[in-house]
C-alpha cells in the first residue's frame, strides 16, 4: 500500500517535473536561439517584451494558441493530428531515466540509453507521419529526407556510443557518470567519438547544416508545411525538447554528467546542457545547408568508417589491457 | 588510405573553424543599431530636415520681413508668404507663411535667397503625421508671436 503510494507520488512529480522543464526550456531556448542569432548577424533580436526580450517567447507562443488549426481538405486527418503528438510524447518520456544529479533523476533504468536512443527513433517517425498525412508534396518531400537522413547518422550515432558504454561497462545513464567520476571525462578518452557524436547529434535534431526535414529555402517548411497555430508549435516544442535530450546525454556520456568543482551537481549538468545547445546554434548560424547527396556521402563515407574503426580500436585495447 | 580523403577532411574541418571564428566574433563585437524611438542616431551638423523660421532674439517675434524671395526662389512653388505692416514699424510681418513640405524638395534655394537670414534647416526627422494636410500646408508660424496681434499663433 504504502509503496504504491509513494510511486503514484513519485509519477506525478516526474510529469509536473519534466513539463516544467520542458516549458521552461523551450521559452528560453527560443529566446536564446532568437539572441545568439541577432548578435551573429550585427542585430540585437528581441528587446521589447520583457527584460531583454526574455518574454517575447511565451508572447509568441500565447499568439499561436489563439491562432486558428487549419486541416488541409485532402489530408488524412487522424494521421495529421497524432503526427504532432508522436513527435513530442517520446521526446518527453526519454527524459525520465536523465539523472541531473546522484539523488535527483526522475527513475533509474539500468537499461537508461537503450530507451532514450529508442525514444530518440521516434521523433522521425512522427515527421514521416506528419509528412505523409497531410498531402503535400513540399512535407512528404521533407519528409523523405528526414526517413533517408536517420540512416545516415543512426548507425554512426550509436558506434559514438558504443566506446562510451565499453569504458563505463553499463547502459544506465547515472553510472555511467559515477564510471567518469573514478577516471577522466570520457571526451578525454574519446576524442574523436565525441567529435563525431557532436555532428551526429545536430543531425538528429534536424538543425543546420543538416535541417533537410524543414530546408525553408527549398521546400516551404518541409514536413511542418501545413501545420498552423498550437499544432506547428508542438513541432517546434519537440524540437527545443530534443536538442534539450540530446545535449543532456552529450554532456552524461561525454563530459561527466554533473560532476564538476564548487557548485552544485544539478547547476554542472544544466550548464554543460546549454554549453551543448549553444554549440548546436552556433553550428546553425554559421554553417549553411550541406546538399541531401553530400549528406549522405558525408555520413556513410566518412562518419560511419571512421566511428567503426574508433569503436574497433577502443574495442581491441580494451582487449588487450 | 587514399591520402587526398584524409587531406579533405582536415581542410575542411579547418574551414569549419575559420567560419566559426567569424561568427563568434560578430556576436562580440557590439551590435551598431540605435535603438529608435527610444534613442536616436547622431544628426550629421548639416542635416537638411523641413525649412523653418529663426526667431530675432532681442523681441522673440521670427526675424522674417515677408519679402517674398523665398517664395520667388522655390523652383516647387510650395512657400506662401503674406505680410503686413503693423503700424509705426518700418518693417512687415508675415501674417501666413505656409510650406507645402510634400512639394518641396529641400533644394535650399530659400534658405539661401533670404536676405535677414530668416530660414533655417529643422532638425526634425521622424516624420509622420495623421494626414496629408499636416505636411502638405505646415504653418511655419506655429509658436512664435507676432507684432500684430503680440499672440502666440495656435496650431
Amino acid at each position: 500500500m504504502m509503496i504504491t503510494e509513494i510511486s503514484i507520488l513519485r509519477t506525478l512529480l516526474t510529469i509536473a517535473g519534466i513539463t516544467l522543464v520542458v516549458g521552461i526550456n523551450a521559452v528560453f531556448v527560443v529566446w536564446l536561439e532568437r539572441k545568439v542569432a541577432g548578435h551573429m548577424q550585427f542585430r540585437l533580436g528581441p528587446t521589447e517584451v520583457g527584460p531583454f526580450g526574455l518574454l517575447q517567447t511565451v508572447a509568441d507562443g500565447l499568439k499561436l494558441l489563439s491562432k486558428q488549426i487549419i486541416f488541409p481538405s485532402s489530408a488524412d486527418t487522424p494521421i495529421f493530428i497524432l503526427a504532432p503528438i508522436i513527435c513530442l510524447i517520446p521526446v518527453f518520456v526519454a527524459l525520465v531515466p536523465v539523472p541531473f544529479s546522484k539523488t535527483l533523476q526522475a527513475h533509474e533504468l539500468d537499461i537508461g540509453l537503450l530507451l532514450v536512443i529508442a525514444l530518440g527513433l521516434l521523433n522521425t517517425l512522427g515527421i514521416l507521419l506528419a509528412g505523409w498525412g497531410c498531402d503535400n508534396k513540399y512535407a512528404l518531400l521533407g519528409a523523405s529526407r528526414a526517413v533517408a537522413q536517420i540512416l545516415a547518422y543512426k548507425i554512426p550515432l550509436l558506434l559514438c556510443i558504443l566506446p562510451v558504454i565499453l569504458l563505463a561497462g553499463t547502459f544506465s545513464l547515472r553510472e555511467i557518470v559515477v564510471a567518469q567520476q573514478e577516471s577522466m571525462w570520457f571526451a578525454f578518452y574519446q576524442p574523436v567519438a565525441f567529435f563525431m557524436y557532436l555532428i551526429a547529434i545536430t543531425m538528429e535534431t534536424n538543425r543546420s547544416p543538416f535541417d533537410f526535414a524543414e530546408a525553408e529555402s527549398e521546400l516551404v517548411a518541409g514536413f511542418h508545411t501545413e501545420y498552423s497555430g498550437m499544432m506547428f508549435s508542438l513541432f517546434f516544442l519537440a524540437e527545443y525538447t530534443y536538442m534539450f535530450l540530446a545535449s543532456a546525454i552529450a554532456s552524461i556520456l561525454f563530459l561527466g554528467g554533473w560532476l564538476g568543482p564548487i557548485l552544485p551537481g544539478p547547476i554542472w549538468m544544466l550548464l554543460k546542457i546549454y554549453f551543448f545547445l549553444f554549440l548546436m546554434m552556433w553550428f546553425r548560424w554559421t554553417f549553411p545547408r550541406v546538399r541531401v547527396d553530400q549528406m549522405l556521402t558525408f555520413g556513410w563515407k566518412i562518419l560511419l568508417p571512421i566511428s567503426l574503426l574508433n569503436f574497433l580500436i577502443t574495442a581491441g585495447v580494451m582487449a588487450v589491457l | 588510405m587514399n591520402w587526398s580523403y584524409a587531406q579533405n577532411i582536415i581542410t575542411g574541418l579547418v574551414s569549419l573553424v575559420k567560419g566559426m571564428q567569424v561568427t563568434m566574433t560578430t556576436m562580440l563585437t557590439p551590435s551598431p543599431t540605435v535603438e529608435w524611438p527610444s534613442e536616436t542616431a547622431p544628426l550629421p551638423p548639416r542635416f537638411r530636415g523641413h525649412i523653418m523660421l529663426v526667431a530675432d532674439e532681442s523681441t522673440g517675434f521670427a526675424r522674417c520681413i515677408a519679402c517674398g524671395a523665398c517664395s520667388r526662389a522655390c523652383p516647387s512653388n510650395c512657400i506662401q508668404v503674406i505680410g503686413e505692416k503693423p503700424e509705426g514699424v518700418k518693417k512687415k510681418s508675415p501674417t501666413l507663411f505656409q510650406l507645402d513640405f510634400t512639394k518641396c524638395s529641400l533644394c535650399g534655394l530659400c534658405v539661401e535667397s533670404c536676405p535677414v537670414a530668416a530660414l533655417a534647416y529643422s532638425r526634425d526627422y521622424a516624420l509622420a503625421g495623421p494626414d496629408r494636410q499636416v505636411y502638405s500646408s505646415m504653418d511655419l508660424l506655429t509658436g512664435f508671436a507676432s507684432p500684430l496681434t503680440e499672440q502666440c499663433h495656435e496650431l
